[in-house]
């Protein structure tokens, strides 16, 4: 009885890992793409009024704010991405949820230089190479650590 | 197009005031109830998310000048804040992978600026 316990345990941890890990994964696809939706977002949005401006220029202002879309987009799945995040860390372990968590960092990259048009250059691989083991180290489980 | 120096201060800050975010959330997660308006009164997840959007907005302003291939990475300077806060409020344990993540992460962004041009 008591193998039998421990197997289905065991077999949920795993389900639960990959639901896990399957989430964080969503989680970075839709971070990524919040970057790009701001980005395009802010490109349309109207220089922000000088310190001598008045009130009315300020509130068209900020109509332009509210009303941009890809900035509401964006925001959106910003908040989406994390509260997937949080729900996603309940059910995985978290040196396993680490190294792709900072696979964002490498969508954003690559996404901006192919739909932004940015530059890429030897430095900045090897920066953002070394940031994401840097993220994916901060998740091992230490022998003292705990979550 | 050289990412100016403002912008990277600006997103560094931003990740600054979003480690309080996840700060609160934490503090406000441990009281946490099944009870609806116990979860609305609950003042430590609303300055939790405060914090969040804040940073948000200030992320935001930050981006407008510069490129995300320079300044997206440079958000991971939050895990340093965070992890200090960790150590300092929540008496959380600074281990050998804290150590090498963070040393790892400020290597990368210092890199990340010699390409910066």
């Amino acid at each position: 009885m008591s193998v039998d316990t421990e197997t289905v345990s065991t077999l949920t941890t795993k389900r639960n890992q990959t639901k896990a890990n399957l989430m964080v994964g969503g989680c970075t696809v839709l971070g990524a793409a919040a970057q790009m939706l701001i980005k395009r977002g802010l490109l349309h949005l109207p220089p922000a009024p000088g310190g001598g401006a008045g009130l009315e220029a300020w509130l068209v202002f900020l109509l332009g704010v509210v009303t941009n879309l890809p900035l509401f987009l964006g925001l959106s799945c910003y908040g989406l991405s994390t509260g997937l995040l949080v729900l996603a860390l309940r059910y995985g372990e978290l040196s396993v949820l680490y190294p792709i968590i900072a696979l964002t960092y490498v969508w954003v990259s690559i996404l901006s230089v192919v739909l932004l048009g940015e530059t890429t250059n030897p430095f900045k691989i090897a920066g953002l190479i070394v940031i994401v083991a840097g993220v994916a180290v901060l998740g091992r489980t230490g022998p003292k650590a705990k979550g | 197009m050289k990412t100016p120096l403002s912008s990277i201060l600006l997103v560094i800050f931003a990740s600054f005031i979003g480690s309080f975010g996840a700060v609160f959330l934490k503090a406000g997660a441990d009281k946490l109830e099944r009870n609806l308006m116990r979860l609305l009164l609950n003042w430590r997840l609303a300055a939790g998310i405060f914090f969040y959007l804040t940073s948000f907005v200030i992320y935001t302003i930050a981006i407008r000048n510069g490129e995300l291939t320079i300044l997206y990475p440079m958000v991971s300077m939050g895990y340093l804040w965070t992890l200090l806060w960790a150590r300092l409020i929540f008496h959380e344990p600074f281990t050998r992978s804290k150590f090498a993540g963070i040393g790892l992460i400020l290597t990368g962004v210092v890199i990340l600026n010699l390409g910066n041009r």
